[in-house]
Parts: structure tokens; C-alpha cells; sequence
């Protein structure tokens, strides 16, 4: 893969004797869309942490186009365009929703260390934040207290915030589990619209979405990548099957 | 040379025993209920006047007194817990600990010296204990000897309790994991004020065998409400080895500083601290939360 | 948070002037209403302005960045100990002398949030108290340049624009006061809701979320101490233009933990709390603490105790509440 965005070499977390992930290698290039995918425990988020810096791995390296960001500070990371969300929704509570998004856009304009000024109105600001915002049907919160949104405005909050960032490689968290299907479904879009180019990692569990959206899967089980492919290649695996599809796989194989 | 040396050795033991003794079960309560207790100073100083109360006005002996003071100190200590100290355990954040348990202290403060004035309570020792023992090399008195005696006493039962005990089993799985110890059955409420009573109960200890070296009086609870903390964070909070290092280290470094420079008070002890807590910010013995 | 409820219109420009004029008017309004409370004790108001730019201080790094700290008197009291040294040593102009603590207190400030802010919980806790306790027992040990235990005393300013002197009924430092906190309060309005304000909260709120947003932690978290710096700089400064004494409670401890409380008091995280805890604290202290010291601990510490338990958020929020629910009174009736 010539164009290989983010690049994972043989990366294992362990914590304590736990070896949550284990011998990890894969690659994504610009476009792609990817869906990872395990049962509960595999090490799905753990290998998130790695990847966007909150965890330094054990062993191996993750490189970002092309470049070796296994040492970078998570900002750094961020500032190459290693942008992700969280499975529990993380936001800053005492903002409002705009300062949120716009704390996001601004930051990326390297104008957060303005101290007397308030870019948050200038045009250029204010067009990116309301877009962002936007995108996920959100605009109309945009002057509430975070603490006043209901969960799932909660997790298009944690998505807007990521699209702020303008992502080059964008990771999500199961952005839309648990939420309601009115939200879910506006999450869906906005993930159909993101730009062309960007490189997609998406955890997911509901299997409908994952096939909608990816054209590679991944797949996790006690920490291991036990395989690769295009989404039917992946339910026909024995060993997925057994590890994490069961039902699923041979309810659709029958329809 | 080398006898200054043993010499400041000596009192820095007996020193940091004492330290030891009442911080302790600070850290455990830290380790346990993650509970920032600024209030932990005070349960030793009433444990003082307790003793001083029991010894002089009630007349009964060390050992009793001692005992009384350990128990009265509980009994004093049980409604805060009731009342306040289960309000933080393991949730508040740090900032609603710190003013909680100063609020706390600050009244304790404020009662003690209404009731019993601004003045130094003394703890008569028994003769056993009050006359100097000869090391050969230099005097020392009784007391120093049995603060180390008490201070090497504490930390093996209580490696005892907490290794060999159900008490002692439950308190660890309840400090690994809080919320699974709940899930398992663990009553942690009852874990929590069985806790909040060693710890308060060892303060009270602590403070008597102590209160030569740390005089009674009003603003004890103030005056060494940061040097507990700072054993507790040099430690590692929950952990017992780690305890008695940092108090042997901060004992040595604060004795160490008023022999050989009296002038800066306590200049070294907290250059010390900023150092060790910049060189291992869990704890000399600590584990990563 | 009556600032953040002031400026919700915050997507509408316009907003952002009256917010500032009205603290302009506020700061104004008080200081005229103390003149003529106390017009016989403007050592005391002015006193208590020296203090409140403390609160406001450690507000910045307590309210606005989440750093627990019992030590930030040091900052405080390094300066006003610095602007004394520099008065006594011929440098006497009051605003050079302002300027002179707000550049010490730049420094405490930088150094202190190297120290506390590299970590969190317990260590941060303990850096801070280590870090004033270090500094009280330097300003107990250098008695040469503090007096020691008797104070750095014989501080006697100049005259204000070579005009106004610091007569002994403080009429010229009270005013002084009033104008420097003003101008400083509205700096700070600013600063707060600036993206570098923002950023702060955002960080107290979540600081890997905003890591995740590619912020640096750690610099910005020393730059707002910093800032703090400069304006408990500028509260030791005036402590020491005005009373002419620094005595080493200036650096201690118990000054740190009673800034704490007046902060908690009026509701840390906004700058208006930090004003009004500050105030009433001090005037309450001014009336009860006279009568018995003793008892005024016994006080502060069940004030301290109420307020965590019924009014976390501080009078601030009581007010807001209570505005809130007259707004809603009112607009029921048609
Ligand atoms: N910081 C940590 N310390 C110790 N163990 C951890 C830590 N983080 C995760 N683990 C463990 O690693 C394993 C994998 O966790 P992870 O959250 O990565 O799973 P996941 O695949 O995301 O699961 P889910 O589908 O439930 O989100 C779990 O057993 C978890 O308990
Ligand atoms: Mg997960």
C-alpha cells in the first residue's frame, strides 16, 4: 500500500502480565475505510489509545504517514491529523457546545493562545465551528450547557469535536452504540459524508453499519488480529465465527 | 563526625517512628477511601489531651491511658464519620476533600482551645520511660527508644492485619478494586468505617507516644497537618513499607536540617519533599492508580 | 456562573462590551459603597482589595485549570516582600512599584506551576504546600531582606503621579486600590473567555479530552499560573504600598488555606465569586474575628463545612439561583 496513512508494526500493549494486544500489524491508506471489530474485551479501545498516544506500547511502532510517531506526544499526533473520539463520551462540561467545537477549530488555527482577543466570533472561526455542528444536526444546541444535552446530542457533540479537527486519519469508538436511533442514524450520515479522502478506523459492533460502511474489516479476539478481509470474506471465516459472529453470520448466510 | 551522624541518626528515627505511626493510617484511609484527610492531625492532638486529661486529672497510668485515649479518640471521631466523612469517600473530588477536612480541623481546633486554652498539655511519662538510657557513646532518653519500640511494633501487626487477616483480605481487594470488592459482597461501607477507626485509632496512638517530640497544644492539628500529607504522598498512599520509608527519609531530613542548619527551619525537609515527589510522584513505594 | 450566564449571548458580539462596562460599574459601585461603610477604616477595605486580587489569583489556577493548591501565598507574599526591597532601596514611584510585583509575581508564579502542575492529585497537592512552606521558611531565614519575624517595615511610597501621597487616612491608596483591581478584573473578564480561558476550563474538565484536541497540557496549565502570578503579584504589591509592612504571614500557610475558603465561598470557576467570597468573608472576619479569635477558627471551619455540603458552588450560584427564580416569578405573572 503505496499511500498508507497510519501503519501499525507489530504493536503489543500489556498491562501488568496482560497482554491485551498482541503482535498487531496492519496498515490503512488515504480513503480507506476500515471497520475493527471483536467481542468485548479484545483490546478494540486499548489499541485506540495506542494509536492516538494516550498508551505507549510495549512493543512495536505506529507510523503515520510514514513517519514514526510511537514517541510523539498525543498532541503532536493530533496536529499531524490523528484525530478520534471516545467510546464514553468525553466533552468539557463547562463549556457550552459551541465552545466546545469552537475550542476544537481553534486550537487547530493555533489561536488558543490568545488571551485578549476572541476569535470564537471571527467569520473564518465561527463558519467552521456552526459547520461542524451542522453536520450533525446540532446547530439549533449550540449556546446550551454540555451538562444540559441528553446522551446521544452528548455523542454527536463527541463527533462534531473530531470534524472539527479536520482529521486525516479519524478513529472512531463505537460512536454509535448506545445512542437513540433518531441520533444514530444522523451519526451514520455524517460518517456517509465525511471527505473522500480521509482514512476511516471505525470500532463497531452492530454489524449492519459495519458492512454499510467498511470495505476492509479487521478483527480482534484476546488481543490478536486473527483476520483481515473484505466484509464477506469475514463471515465466512471459521475461526471469526466462532470468536466473535456466531449467530449473526449464520442468520444472514441462511437469508 | 561519625557519632553527630549516629547521633542525628538516632533522633531522626525516633522522630520519623512517630511520623510514621500517625501517618499510617492516613495512607491507608488514602489507599482505601481516596479520601484526602486534612483533618487526620487533629484526631492525634485530641488524642493527646486525652491521655493528658486521663494521666493528670484522672490519674490513671501510661498504658491505660494510652488505651483510653486510643478509644476516646474513636468515639470523637465515629459521628464525623457518620455524618461527613461518608459524604467523600472515593467519589468527592480532591478540592471538596481538602475544604471538607480543613472545615473539620478548623473546629476541632477552635473546641480544643475553648475548652482547654492555648497552652502545651504535657503527657507525664512513667519513670520506666523518662529517665536517659546510656549508649555508650551518648545519653538517650527511655522514650526515644520506646517510640521506636512502638513505631517497629505498629508496622508488624499491622503487616499482620493486613496480610494474614479476612479483615486484612477484604481491606486489599477493596483497595485493587473497589468496585468489584462491592460486587463480590463486601459490605465497603463497614469496610470503610472499620478503616476510619484504625486510622483514627492509630492517630490517637500515635499522638500520645508522640507528644514529646510533637507537643500538644491547639494548632498541632495545623502545624503538622502538612507533614502526615507529605509522608503519605512520599510513601505512596496504602502502602506500609513505603510509609516507613518516607518517614525514616523525611525524619533524617528535617533532623538532619535542624542540627546542621537550625536557621532554615524546615528549608530542607520541603526541598526534600519537592525532590522526592519529583523523582517519584506515586510514591517511593507507590503504585500507579 | 453568573459570568458564563452574563456572556451566554457570547455568539452575539455585541455582548462582550457590556459585559466589561458592567464590571467596570460593579467594581465602581462597591468601591463607593465601601467608602462610605468604612470611611474610617480604608486601611481595612484596602486590605481586603490586596486579598481579593490573591482570591482572584488562585481563582485562575483553582476555578479555571482545577489545581488544588495550599500554597499560593507564596506568590503573594514573595512579591510584596520584592516591592517593599525595591521602596526601601530608593525605588519609590507606585505604579514602577506595581509593576515591580506584577514581574515577581510573574516569576513566583512560572516557577510555582513548573513545580505543581507537572502532576496531579496527591503530589500536586503536596508540590503546592512544599513549595510555600519552602518559601515561608526562606522568608523566615533571610531576615535581611524580610525583616524576619518582625516584618519588612519603613515601606513608604511616593507620591502618585508625583501628585497624590499616601496620607495616613489612605484616601489616595484606597482609590489606588480600587482603580488597580478594577482595571485588573476586567483584564481577567477577558482573559477567561478568551481562547486561552477556554482552553484552561477545558483542561480542568477533561485534560486528555483535550489532549485529544491537540492542546499542551502542561504549558498552558504554567501559563495561566503565570498570569495568576502577575496578579497575586499585584495584590502583595499593593499590600506592601499600602500598609507599608510585609510580615511574614504574607507567605504562610494559613494565608494560602483562607484564600482557599474566601474562593470557595463565593464559587471557584468564576471570577465573580472569587469578588464576592472574598468580600464577604473578609467583612464577616472583620466584624467576629475582633470579638474572639478563638472562636472565629471554630466558625470558619463550619462555614466551610456548610458550604461544601449545602453550596458547592459557592454564593455565586446561590445568587444565580435566586435571580434565576425571581426571573421566572416574574415572567409568570402576564
Ligand atoms: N488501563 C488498563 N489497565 C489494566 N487493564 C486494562 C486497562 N485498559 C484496559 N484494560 C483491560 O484490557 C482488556 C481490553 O480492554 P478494551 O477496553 O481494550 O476492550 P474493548 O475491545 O474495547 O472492549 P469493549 O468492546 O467492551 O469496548 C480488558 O480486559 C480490560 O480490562
Ligand atoms: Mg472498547
Amino acid at each position: 500500500m503505496s499511500q498508507s496513512l497510519l501503519e501499525l508494526r507489530n504493536v503489543s500493549m500489556s498491562f501488568g502480565g496482560m497482554r491485551v494486544n498482541d503482535d498487531i500489524s496492519f496498515s490503512i491508506g488515504k480513503g480507506e475505510r476500515v471497520a475493527l471489530i471483536g467481542p468485548n474485551g479484545a483490546g478494540k479501545t486499548t489499541l485506540v489509545n495506542v494509536i492516538s498516544g494516550d498508551l505507549t506500547p510495549s512493543q512495536g511502532a505506529v507510523h503515520l504517514a510514514g513517519v514514526d510517531v510511537t514517541a510523539l506526544p498525543i498532541s503532536d499526533r493530533v496536529d499531524a491529523g490523528l484525530i478520534r473520539t471516545f467510546q464514553i463520551t468525553r466533552l468539557f462540561k463547562s463549556l457550552t457546545v459551541a465552545q466546545n467545537v469552537a475550542l476544537a477549530v481553534m486550537q487547530r488555527k493555533g489561536l488558543t493562545r490568545s488571551m485578549f482577543s476572541s476569535p470564537i466570533d471571527r467569520p473564518d472561526v465561527r463558519l467552521e465551528w456552526e459547520r461542524a455542528l451542522g453536520m450533525l444536526g446540532i446547530a439549533h444546541l449550540a449556546d446550551r450547557q454540555v451538562s444540559q444535552l441528553a446522551y446521544g446530542q452528548q455523542r454527536l457533540l463527541d463527533l462534531a469535536i473530531g470534524l472539527a479537527l479536520e482529521p486525516k486519519v479519524l478513529l472512531l469508538d463505537e460512536p454509535a452504540a448506545g445512542v437513540p436511533s433518531e441520533e444514530s442514524s444522523k451519526i451514520i450520515e455524517a460518517i456517509d459524508r465525511l471527505p473522500s479522502d480521509i482514512a476511516v478506523l471505525m470500532i463497531e459492533h452492530d454489524m449492519d453499519l459495519v458492512f454499510r460502511f467498511a470495505r476492509r474489516v479487521l478483527v480482534l479476539a484476546n488481543g490478536k488480529l486473527i483476520f483481515q478481509g473484505n466484509p464477506t470474506e469475514v463471515t465466512h471465516h471459521q475461526e471469526v465465527r466462532r470468536a466473535y459472529l456466531g449467530s449473526y453470520a449464520d442468520a444472514r448466510h441462511a437469508s | 563526625m561519625a557519632w553527630t551522624a549516629l547521633s542525628i541518626g538516632l533522633d531522626a528515627l525516633s522522630y520519623g517512628m512517630v511520623l510514621f505511626i500517625i501517618s499510617i493510617g492516613l495512607s491507608i484511609m488514602m489507599g482505601l477511601m481516596r479520601v484526602v484527610n486534612l483533618a487526620h492531625g487533629a484526631f492525634a492532638m485530641i488524642g493527646g489531651y486525652l491521655a493528658s486529661f486521663a494521666l493528670k486529672s484522672a490519674g490513671v497510668g501510661y498504658p491505660l491511658a494510652i488505651v483510653l485515649a486510643v478509644l476516646g479518640t474513636i468515639a470523637i471521631a465515629f459521628p464525623l464519620e457518620f455524618l461527613l466523612y461518608r459524604r467523600i469517600y472515593r467519589k468527592s473530588d480532591e478540592l471538596t476533600q481538602i475544604l471538607l477536612t480543613i472545615g473539620i480541623a478548623f473546629v476541632i481546633i477552635g473546641v480544643a482551645n475553648y475548652i482547654l486554652g492555648p497552652t502545651t498539655k504535657s503527657i507525664p511519662l512513667p519513670s520506666l520511660l523518662s529517665g536517659p538510657v546510656d549508649l555508650g557513646f551518648r545519653m538517650i532518653p527511655a522514650h526515644r527508644i520506646f517510640v521506636m519500640i512502638c513505631g517497629v511494633c505498629t508496622a508488624g501487626l499491622l503487616w499482620l492485619l493486613i496480610d494474614r487477616t479476612e479483615f486484612g483480605i477484604r481491606l486489599r481487594a477493596a483497595v485493587d478494586n473497589g468496585d468489584m470488592a462491592e460486587s463480590l459482597g463486601i459490605k465497603t461501607q463497614i469496610l470503610f468505617s472499620a478503616t476510619f477507626a484504625l486510622a483514627v485509632g492509630l492517630a490517637a496512638f500515635g499522638g500520645v507516644v508522640g507528644a514529646e517530640l510533637l507537643p500538644v497544644e491547639p494548632f498541632y492539628a495545623l502545624r503538622y497537618m502538612v507533614t502526615f500529607l507529605v509522608v503519605v504522598s512520599v510513601g505512596g498512599a496504602g502502602s506500609i513499607p513505603g510509609a516507613v520509608a518516607a518517614s525514616i527519609l523525611l525524619g533524617l531530613a528535617d533532623t538532619t536540617g535542624k542540627y546542621l542548619a537550625p536557621e532554615y527551619g524546615e528549608f530542607f525537609f520541603y526541598l526534600a519533599v519537592i525532590l522526592v515527589v519529583f523523582l517519584f510522584p506515586n510514591g517511593l513505594l507507590g503504585r500507579r492508580h | 456562573m453568573t459570568d458564563r450566564i452574563m456572556v451566554d449571548g457570547m455568539s452575539a458580539p455585541r455582548f462582550s462590551v457590556p459585559l466589561e462596562l458592567r464590571a467596570v460599574a460593579i467594581t465602581l459601585a462597591l468601591g463607593a459603597l465601601g467608602y462610605t461603610l468604612f470611611p474610617d477604616d480604608l486601611a481595612f477595605l484596602t486590605r481586603l482589595i490586596s486579598i481579593t486580587l490573591l482570591v482572584l489569583s488562585l481563582d485562575l489556577v483553582t476555578g479555571y485549570c482545577g489545581v488544588a493548591t495550599l500554597g499560593h501565598a507564596a506568590i503573594y507574599g514573595v512579591s510584596a516582600y520584592v516591592v517593599g526591597n525595591a521602596c526601601l532601596a530608593g525605588h519609590s514611584d507606585p505604579l514602577l512599584l506595581l509593576l515591580v510585583g506584577a514581574v515577581a509575581g510573574a516569576v513566583m508564579g512560572l516557577v510555582s506551576g513548573l513545580l505543581v502542575t507537572r502532576f496531579k492529585g496527591l503530589p500536586q497537592l503536596v508540590l503546592s504546600i512544599a513549595v510555600g512552606q519552602l518559601i515561608a521558611a526562606l522568608a523566615n531565614k533571610l531576615s535581611s531582606l524580610t525583616g524576619g519575624s518582625d516584618g519588612l517595615s519603613g515601606i513608604s511610597p511616593g507620591r502618585l503621579f508625583g501628585v497624590y501621597a499616601f496620607d495616613m487616612y489612605g484616601r489616595t491608596g484606597y482609590v489606588f486600590s480600587v482603580a488597580v483591581l478594577m482595571v485588573v478584573f476586567v483584564v481577567l473578564l477577558r482573559i477567561v473567555h478568551s481562547p486561552f480561558g477556554l482552553l484552561c476550563q477545558a483542561i480542568k474538565d477533561d485534560s486528555l479530552r483535550a489532549r485529544m484536541i491537540g492542546a499542551r497540557v502542561y504549558p498552558r496549565l504554567v501559563l495561566m499560573y503565570g498570569v495568576s502570578g502577575v496578579v497575586g503579584g499585584i495584590g502583595g504589591a499593593l499590600n506592601a504600598i499600602n500598609t507599608g509592612v510585609v510580615g511574614l504571614d504574607s507567605v504562610g500557610f494559613e494565608r494560602s488555606a483562607e484564600a482557599l475558603v474566601m474562593l470557595v465561598l463565593g464559587g471557584a470557576g468564576s471570577l465573580w465569586g472569587a469578588l464576592i467570597g472574598s468580600i464577604v468573608f473578609q467583612v464577616f472576619e472583620h466584624y467576629v474575628s475582633a470579638a474572639n479569635p478563638f472562636h472565629w477558627m471554630t466558625m470558619v471551619g463550619a462555614l466551610l463545612i456548610a458550604v461544601v455540603l449545602f453550596a458547592p458552588k459557592g454564593l455565586v450560584s446561590l445568587g444565580g439561583l435566586l435571580a434565576g427564580r425571581a426571573a421566572s416569578l416574574l415572567r409568570r405573572r402576564p
